[in-house]
Parts: structure tokens; C-alpha cells; sequence
């Protein structure tokens, strides 16, 4: 019997020990994000038709929560591991890559989703959303989480102190979530900054978990799952092949 | 010992290793028999914990290949690390868990679900009973050590390596891992361990390898390499007179006075305090060194040295 399901016990426990840090946290600091932007812009951004701004803006704070805490999850577990030296006991267990790329990648979604439902538990009281297709709703979560979570193990493995994991999250993954249409819709860019915008495989993500609840979005959800999927994908082929290979964890 | 066929719990073939440029591993062979309690000795880089490493799947050879009962560490490498337990050197836990979950976790990685009674019996071997619900952080560096030692036992590997194990560790400690050690080796498992404290690879060790700058300069079995390295020895501290000619040629004077007559067995001890005796020598102190492993490993050590010059 192989050891997969307790390495992703083990990393889901991780995290739900020190829930007030890793779910409760990021709830509110979302709901925050809510309460001030809402304040600032609701006057002045109309981004879809019969939609308030406050409506169109809990899905995509909701989607940036999720993808920030997939992609805390598998980095700083991995980081905290490399550094403290305990990453030798996933190590030495008769573990494959894929083993150890699925439990870590399975745990930062589940992390993720959690959030996600804590946000949308959070904020359904005082604003009630539509939820116009499920599926979508969900197949985004699952993308999302899993594209940042991929990245998250990549982040992990590369780093070999606190500050390069820093770097890659602040100079890569916040740009790249504030610059994909959290806060804004796409169409409200010059046309320049909405083709950069569709480089982005996080705007995807975003505008398709939306397009779940509104049945509006900036791309067609179709397009929107197919760059993401690809993106996720591509990500997942690339942290396999490190892990097989063992960069940075097997000398 | 170590030459029928399938009869190998470790077998290393010509590993090499570098770090860069710097070699760890140069062309390494060896070979434990199971059932071994076996020794890896050197000084610090030598490349007694690359091996180890190598072993475990931690590091990756450049070049050779390394089996642990009959399973190539890289290509069976699932059933190489079932067969193995590894108790690394530096002191590691993982802070979000408890004692138990730490050892249930554990077991878990190798696939073992209900695995509570040996996780009760590790613990209480280990004297780590009263500790199971602790938090790993709560532990003193000793506690830490021996749920480390139960870490690498939970899937009972028929191959333990013990990476300096006693390193930092206080003497009731060590004796009861001593203890606990030589009970698994009694119940078949092989043993190898690495230690600073030659006393110890001495008193545990039935064979032994000296390594150097990531090759083997001395392998055998302890009795061998005591006997081909090391010598009995009357130590004896005069009162009045000199030494006597006849033992003089073969003795050594040490900075403290004493002087060292080999001697090759104790029958011969009555043979030299008869000659001093005739010759009008007086002894005031005198004592009977046996051989240690340490003088074997100084020797080796320096002979090495002097070679590579």
C-alpha cells in the first residue's frame, strides 16, 4: 500500500493546525478588501450589466484568496521543510514524484477551496449572489487552485531561503493576481493593457469563476478554461519533471 | 561473511560523488553482510554521510551503484527504502506534530496503517512513553534523538544506519540506545553506524571501515584490524634505574615518564618485570594497556597523510 494518502493527510493537517493563520486569516483580510474597495469605487466602476460592484467584486477577491493561499500552502511547506532539514523524512519514504506532487498539489487546493468557501460563508448574509452555473464555478476553483498550488511547489523547490520564496511570491504571483481583473473589468482597460492582460493565465481564472455566477465575463468561459487548464498543465509537467529529477531535494 | 550470493545487506559499487568540485566520493566499494554490526569511521568529510545519503536516495552517485538487500537505491528504489531505516545526523522534527502523530505520520509514508502496537513497543523501548503527546518542540535534543531512532524503525527495515547517534548525547542515553541497538543486530537486523566515539564502534562493531577523503583506507574485522594496528602494551613508570637494555630497544618513553613495552601477550609481563627486576630497576606504577581501535585509526589517519604528501 503506498503512502500517498498520509502525505496528503499529513500536509492537510499541516495547514488546519494553524488554521486561524492559514484559513480564518485570509477570510477576513479578503472581507477587508471588500469593505474598503467597495467604498472607494462602487460610485464610480459599472463592469456588468445589472450587476452591482460589490457583487462583481466577491468572486474575483474570493479567486485571489484562493489562488494566494494554494500557492502559500505548497511553498511554505516545502520551504519550512528544506530549511529546518525535515524534508528528509518525505524523502526517504518510498515515495515516486508523482506521489509527491499530487499529495502537496491536492493539499494547497484543498486550502484554497477552503478559503474560498470561507469568504462566500462569510459575505452570502449581507450580499446574496447569483449563482448562475455551478459547474463553471467549480471547474474554475479546481484550475485556479491547482495552477497556483503547482506554482507554489515550483516556488518551494527553487527556494532555499525565506527571501527568494518572498521574491517569487511578491514579485510574481501579486502582480500577476492584482493585474487579472480582481478589481476591474478587462474591457474597462486601453486596448494595450487588455492584451497584456490576456497573457495572463490568472485572468483567465478569474474572469471564468465569474462568468459561473453571472453568466458575464470579458472572454468566453470556454477560452478562459482552455489557457488556464493549459497553463496549469504545462505547470504541472514542469514541477514533475524537477521533482523526478530531484532539483534541490536530492543532491 | 559477506560472499554468498544475495547474502548482501549493503553493497556499494565503485560510488563516486562531487559536490561541484569538490569530491566526496571517490570510487567507494563495500560490502555488509546481513546480520552485521558494522562500523564506518573517519574524520569529518571524509564522506561518511554522503554514503549514507547515497543510500537513502538523498544524494544521487555520479558514477556506481549502491544496493540495500539485493534493491538498486535507484532503480528498485521503493523496495531499497523499505529495506532501509536511516537515522540522519543533524537533529530534525517537524514542529506541527505530537510524538505519536510524528510516528503514525511515519509509518503511514511507508503505507502502514494500523501500525500502534510497534509505535507502543518503539516507544517504550525508547523510554518515550510518558512524551507521546508532546509537541516535538517540547523535547530536549536526547527525546528529539530517540524519536528520530523510532522515526527510521516504524516500518522495521531489516538494515539500520545510525548516523553518529551519540553525538551530544548523555551517557545514560547512549546506553540505552546501545542497548536497544544491540538487541535489533540480536534479532537480525544489520547494523551500520558511523561515530566519533571509537570506545563504542570498539565495543559494537564486529567489522569496520576507515574511510579518508572520500575513499576506504582500511576495512576488516575489528579483531584483524586491532590486532594488524594495534598492540598490547606494559606501561611502567620507574622508581630508580633505567630500563634495561633488552626491553629499552623496543619501548618508547611518553612526556609523562611512563614508559610503553610492547608486549605480546600477558604471560609475557612476568618475563619483563623479572628482567627490570635483575637489572636493579625499580617499578613504582605499572599498567597493562590492550589494544584500542583509536591507535588503529591514528595510524591509518597518519599513514594516509603521509602518503598524499
Amino acid at each position: 500500500m503506498s503512502g500517498f494518502r498520509t502525505l496528503l493527510y499529513k500536509e492537510v493537517l499541516r495547514f488546519w493546525k494553524v488554521s486561524f493563520q492559514t484559513v480564518a486569516a485570509p477570510v477576513l483580510t479578503t472581507l477587508l478588501y471588500l469593505l474598503v474597495f467597495a467604498h472607494a469605487l462602487a460610485g464610480h466602476v459599472q463592469a456588468f450589466a445589472g450587476v452591482t460592484y460589490l457583487q462583481f467584486l466577491i468572486p474575483g477577491l474570493a479567486m485571489m484568496a484562493m489562488l494566494q493561499n494554494s500557492f502559500a500552502n505548497s511553498s511554505s511547506s516545502l520551504i519550512q521543510s528544506k530549511i529546518t532539514g525535515n524534508i528528509v523524512f518525505i524523502l526517504l519514504p518510498p515515495f515516486s514524484a508523482g506521489e509527491i506532487f499530487a499529495a502537496y498539489l491536492l493539499a494547497s487546493m484543498v486550502r484554497g477551496l477552503v478559503v474560498g468557501t470561507g469568504v462566500f460563508a462569510a459575505t452570502v448574509w449581507l450580499i446574496p449572489l447569483p449563482v448562475g452555473n455551478p459547474a463553471w464555478i467549480a471547474a474554475f476553483a479546481i484550475v485556479g487552485c491547482g495552477m497556483l498550488g503547482t506554482m507554489g511547489i515550483i516556488a518551494g523547490v527553487w527556494s532555499e531561503k525565506f527571501d527568494q520564496l518572498a521574491a517569487f511570491q511578491n514579485f510574481l504571483v501579486m502582480p500577476l493576481t492584482f493585474l487579472a481583473g480582481v478589481f476591474y473589468s478587462m474591457h474597462s482597460l486601453p486596448p494595450f493593457w487588455q492584451a497584456v492582460s490576456k497573457l495572463n493565465p490568472f485572468f483567465y481564472a478569474i474572469d471564468g469563476f465569474r462568468y459561473g455566477f453571472f453568466g458575464q465575463s470579458d472572454v468566453s468561459p470556454w477560452a478562459s478554461l482552455a489557457f488556464a487548464s493549459a497553463a496549469f498543465g504545462a505547470l504541472s509537467l514542469l514541477t514533475l519533471h524537477l521533482i523526478r529529477r530531484g532539483y534541490k531535494l536530492r543532491h | 561473511m559477506s560472499d554468498a550470493a544475495g547474502g548482501l545487506a549493503v553493497e556499494a559499487r565503485d560510488v563516486h560523488k562531487r559536490y561541484g568540485a569538490v569530491p566526496a566520493l571517490c570510487g567507494v566499494s563495500l560490502e555488509v553482510g546481513k546480520g552485521e554490526f558494522f562500523g564506518l569511521l573517519g574524520p569529518n568529510g571524509a564522506g561518511k554521510t554522503t554514503l549514507i545519503s547515497a543510500l537513502g536516495g538523498l544524494v544521487r552517485a555520479d558514477r556506481g551503484s549502491l544496493a540495500i538487500m539485493g534493491h538498486d537505491v535507484q532503480r528498485d528504489f521503493r523496495l531499497a527504502r523499505r529495506a532501509v531505516g536511516i537515522v540522519p545526523q543533524e537533529i530534525v522534527f517537524d514542529p506541527f506534530f505530537t510524538v505519536r502523530e510524528t510516528l503514525e505520520i511515519q509509518s503511514g509514508y511507508f503505507g502502514l496503517r494500523r501500525n500502534g502496537a510497534w509505535i507502543d513497543e518503539l516507544l517504550e523501548r525508547l523510554a518515550l512513553q510518558s512524551k507521546a503527546g508532546a509537541n516535538m518542540r517540547s523535547l530536549s535534543g536526547g527525546m528529539k534523538r530517540r524519536v528520530m531512532v523510532a522515526q527510521a524503525l516504524v516500518h522495521r527495515p531489516p538494515v539500520i544506519v545510525l548516523d553518529e547517534p551519540t553525538a551530544g548525547v548523555d551517557v545514560e542515553l547512549r546506553q540505552t540506545l546501545w542497548a536497544f541497538v544491540r538487541g535489533l543486530n540480536a534479532a537480525g537486523h544489520t547494523i551500520v553506524l558511523t561515530t566519533h566515539y571509537l570506545e563504542e564502534a570498539q565495543q559494537l562493531c564486529s567489522r569496520i571501515a576507515m574511510m579518508k577523503d572520500g575513499r576506504i583506507v582500511a576495512l576488516g574485522s575489528t579483531a584483524s584490524l586491532l590486532a594488524e594496528f594495534s598492540e598490547r602494551v606494559l606501561r611502567v613508570k620507574l622508581e630508580k634505574g633505567g630500563l634495561p637494555a633488552p626491553l629499552a630497544a623496543g619501548a618508547a618513553l611518553e612526556a609523562t615518564g611512563w614508559w610503553r613495552i610492547p608486549i605480546a601477550d600477558v604471560a609475557h609481563v612476568e618475563d619483563a618485570l623479572r628482567t627490570m627486576r635483575e637489572a636493579g630497576a625499580a617499578v613504582a606504577s605499572l599498567e597493562v594497556a590492550e589494544p584500542e581501535l583509536e591507535e588503529v585509526f591514528v595510524k591509518i589517519m597518519r599513514r594516509e597523510e603521509a602518503a598524499a604528501r
